[in-house]
């Protein structure tokens, strides 16, 4: 099974990066932990959604009386029950935000709510939906985005030419000087395909308004900070009166931090009949309804000496940014950066269009853009070195980042493990020995952030916030808005608290996912929590230790030059560790000295002068390997060893699962998870026929955890567990390369490729004079 | 439609409900008994969110009626514990952190009792096999894996104190 390595030297810290358990485990592994899917409140109703069945269409008219005198049925909304209010998570710019959940004018892809029916049960819900009659007019609909830009293509939405939604640039150094260096230059293009996020837990909302105007929602999210902002902007209420409670979520891979039709419906439907209206999504909901990974068009030219080393790099890409924003406009961002790591190019240039069309709207996925980014710059950098006769591994070292490059005008890396990555891949290779002829080794490397830094969202907030309150018996409430999704934030977070404070796990309650209760954080996405709410969680435990470390100054009687320290609830002075006293006594002298008043320490954390895009970054380097079926195309995964650099690790038990479950998902999405359309209709929007990674053909994942210290992390953190998703396509891609000499460009990768492949391949070699396809390594 | 008088037996506990002919196990679970431990993750039998074990074996509750259950012993992840003691598959899924957002384990663990059941001592290919129905979308299924092959070595012991 699986190996996994530390190469890390021992620490002194008791809670970070031991074997802790997470601390939702029992809720989790007895059926108790209660998802939004499972609340249920007295009088409640349940919604569901009428949805378009056009691409794109103007909506004349909706006539729902017949629906409405079916017996249970209650009431229907449509977009004329709303404000109109055109929304969108980059709040900061008006013209990114262009959704109406429940639109008044118009459809613009099929799925798209137009309707939400309240019912007594869910099936009187669901036969009202028959009962709806729409007029629409069709419109002229337009699927890809190089169809989409042409001048004679139908508007999706108004003012935006070309339907060109959102652009970007990135530029340093002279590319044109930096291309006349340059020895050897290659151009590609490359398609990469959607992901569906596929939480267990479909898109889900329970809304219960009441007569008071307070709005409370258990709803499926990774940020309720963000759901109460948006939701307040979509009703027209304050912030401070709408609640969002997300106790237990389902997984969210980057899927739940926009609004969606659930909590919209309900909410709208909850408003205007003042009851708890419950809508949950069936699982073809969740498909063609909800967001995907953005499908990109990558055209990349690069530039190299002879030996080597890089020059210059130019991208442009052209992304299928469905009917709507949302998220979508960083990851537009985020793959032109991406595109250029883990590498130091002298010149490079990245113009990026993110292209409406009428299909699901596109957005953030696990990897955020750079997985597509990785897919086409990895193999074309395989490919080169292969055009050059250089080893791939050696040109990578290189041409990699190091500790104390920056990236110019974008980022300064602080902390960078990426040459020790190359070590432990070259050994793990080594250590396999001659393979068997129908398996090789694909590699990739790359690296991702700790967070984001620009506030498109325009918050007032610190980025992340966290209370300490210190209990009369010693055990700790640590109020936080970092989202627990699956990652393991509640454990991270009480980790960090337990061994900042000296305390042990135990003591550690910790609350999060209710905006009434925890203070407001940015949430779970782009992997910031561990840095960001970490962070703030550590200068609030630091706070409320200090507070009690005052009091055990004043009656400790020690020379002031001594320090003193709390370690596993046991108070002392450094010098003489033996001699010192509980914990819990010096928490009761303190509130005695406080008169009563708890110990509360508070902590935040906003990025500050870091760059344009994170305060810090991991690094990896995969290597997996492949068996191919020659005859029927199919794909194994037989092993795969990733060396990885995040920093210090602080939750042992959450990062390994977090990187095999990185591997997963992005197996999935380099030979598995393909979502084909068809005049705008998904064709494949259920689990029989939408194919992903199951237990038998997930392989070992090992890894070899590469020590490195981001002084920017709390004790060292960075991202882990979202970068991971970057590499596979790539690494699978490579593999085939290796094996038979193919270069796909397509992803995912499926069957018929590789035959396809084989067949263009032979007939080239044919011509060529060669009588066997090139089989490599 | 007229609805019907079930008698079910979940967890060592007769329950008498009255339900549409039509509804599915996992409905009536779910919404008559109210055992909310058992999800629920798609419309096709693809996913084994709401794997629950009748008369011991792996069943996903989604695919049949409750009316055919009428009689059977019906397990569900609620009916794994006892009194407050866990049963060794828990403590090795906590033990490994074989869940991440949690929603697929209850229909994992009670795949994977089903199949400790059936072979007490499964190879890791078992395994695989075992929960081969059963969708995690979190921890890539090694972690679960390592559980169960700990389970069945003995390393976690039933705790009848």
């Amino acid at each position: 099974m699986n190996k996994y390595t530390v190469i890390n030297p021992p620490s002194d810290f008791k809670v970070i990066n031991t074997h802790v358990h997470n601390i939702d485990g029992v809720a989790k592994v007895t059926g108790r932990a209660t998802y939004t899917f499972d609340v249920k409140l007295p009088n409640m109703l349940y919604g569901k959604i009428l949805r378009s069945p056009h691409p794109h269409a103007k909506i004349l008219n909706i006539d729902y009386n017949k629906a409405l005198q079916l017996r249970g049925v209650i009431g229907v909304a449509t977009g004329k029950d709303t404000l109109g209010v055109k929304q969108g998570i980059w709040r900061r710019y008006q013209d990114l935000c262009d959704e109406q959940i429940l639109p008044v004018d118009k459809v613009r892809y099929i799925g798209e709510p137009v309707a939400a029916v309240a019912a007594i049960t869910e099936e009187i819900a669901e036969q009202a939906l028959n009962l709806i009659d729409i007029d629409y007019e069709v419109l002229p609909a337009v699927y890809e985005p190089m169809e989409a830009i042409k001048k004679d293509a139908p508007e999706i939405h108004e003012g935006f030419e070309r339907n060109i939604n959102v652009t970007r640039h990135i530029e340093w150094g002279d590319v044109e000087e930096a291309f006349e260096e340059a020895e050897y230059i290659r151009e590609d293009w490359f398609k990469c395909g959607g992901q569906a996020h596929m939480c267990m837990e479909t898109r889900a909302a329970v809304s219960d308004y009441t007569p008071d105007g307070k709005l409370t929602i258990y709803h499926s999210n990774q940020s309720p900070y963000y759901m109460q902002g948006l939701m307040a902007g979509v009703l027209g209420m304050r912030e401070g009166d709408i609640r969002i409670i997300s106790t237990y979520v389902g997984g969210g891979f980057g899927g739940k931090f926009e609004l969606d039709g659930a909590i919209f419906c309900s909410a709208v439907l909850s408003k205007k009949l003042f009851r708890p209206v419950k809508i949950v999504f069936t699982r073809e909901e969740d498909f063609i309804a909800t967001k995907r990974r953005t499908p990109m068009f990558y055209y990349v030219r690069t530039g190299v000496k002879k030996d080597g080393t890089f020059c210059a790099r130019e991208a442009k890409v052209f992304t299928n940014g469905g009917a709507y924003t949302g998220m979508g406009a960083t990851a537009l961002y985020l793959t032109g950066f991406f595109h250029s790591f883990p590498y130091r190019w002298p010149g490079y240039r990245y113009d990026g269009y993110r292209v409406y069309t009428n299909t699901l709207p596109s957005t953030s996925m696990r990897g955020f853009g750079a997985p597509q980014a990785m897919w086409c710059s990895e193999q074309q950098i395989e490919w080169i070195a292969a055009d050059l006769g250089l080893d791939p591994i050696d040109m990578r070292r290189k041409n990699s980042h190091y500790e104390g490059y920056e990236v110019p005008g974008q980022a300064t890396i602080a902390s960078c493990g990426i040459d020790q990555c190359y070590d432990e891949i070259k050994k793990w290779i080594a250590s396999k020995g001659k393979l068997p002829p129908n398996r090789s080794i694909g590699l990739s490397a790359c690296g991702f952030m700790s967070g984001g830094i620009f506030n498109w969202f325009d918050t007032p907030y610190s980025f992340s916030s966290a209370v300490v309150t210190i209990n009369q018996d010693g055990t700790v409430e640590l109020h936080v808005g970092a989202q627990e999704i699956g990652q393991g934030s509640n454990t991270t977070m009480a980790i960090i608290c337990a061994e900042t404070l000296g305390v042990k796990i135990e003591d550690i309650k910790v609350h999060s996912g209710d905006t009434d209760h925890c203070p407001p954080d940015l949430g779970a996405w782009g992997s910031r929590q561990t840095l960001m709410s970490g962070n703030a969680v550590k200068m609030a435990a630091e706070d409320a230790k200090k507070q009690l470390l005052e009091f055990a100054y004043a009656q400790s009687g020690l020379n002031i030059v001594y320090d003193l320290d709390i370690k596993d609830r046991w108070v002392h002075a450094i010098a003489r560790p033996e001699r010192g006293y509980d914990y819990g006594e010096l928490v009761k002298k303190a509130l005695r000295g406080k008169d009563g008043q708890r110990i509360v320490g508070r902590g935040y954390y906003t990025p500050h002068r870091k760059g344009m895009i994170s305060p810090a970054y991991s690094y990896m380097l995969q290597g997996v390997e492949v068996e191919v079926d020659e005859e029927t195309g199919k794909i194994k995964l037989v092993d795969t060893m990733t060396a990885h650099d995040c920093g210090q690790p602080i939750n042992h038990l959450g990062l390994i699962g977090q990187l095999e479950g990185a591997f997963s998902m992005a197996a999935g999405y380099g030979y598995l998870e393909y979502m084909p359309y068809e005049d705008g209709k998904l064709m494949n929007p259920n689990l029989v026929d939408y194919k992903m990674i199951r237990a038998t053909e997930m392989p070992p994942a090992n890894i070899a955890e590469i020590d490195t210290y981001e002084p920017e992390g709390p004790y060292g953190a960075k991202e882990a567990g979202e970068g991971l998703t970057n590499p596979t396509a790539a690494a699978i891609g490579n593999a085939l390369f290796h094996r038979f000499g193919i270069q796909l460009k397509e992803c995912p990768i499926r069957p018929e490729m590789i035959l396809n492949g084989l067949k263009e391949k032979a007939g080239q070699d044919k011509a060529a004079g060669k009588d066997k396809p090139g089989k490599k390594k | 439609m007229e609805k019907k008088k079930l008698r079910l037996t979940v967890n060592k506990q007769e329950y008498e409900v009255y339900i549409n002919p039509k509804a599915l196990l996992v409905e009536v679970i779910r919404d008559e008994i109210g055992l909310t431990g058992t999800k629920r993750g798609c419309d096709t039998v693809s996913c084994g969110t709401c794997t629950l074990m009748i008369n011991g074996m792996s069943v996903k509750s989604c695919s049949i009626l409750a009316m055919q259950a009428e009689g059977a012993e019906i397990t569900t992840i609620e009916g794994l514990e006892d009194n407050g003691k866990l049963a060794p598959i828990q403590k090795a899924f906590i033990d490994h952190g074989s869940y991440q957002c949690g929603f697929c384990a209850p229909g994992m663990i009670m795949s994977a009792q089903a199949l400790l059941n059936e072979n007490p001592h499964p190879t890791e290919w078992e395994i695989r096999e075992g929960i081969e129905g059963n969708i995690c979308r979190c921890t890539g299924y090694n972690s679960i894996v390592r559980a169960i092959d700990a389970t069945a070595k003995g390393a976690y012991k039933e705790d009848r104190s």
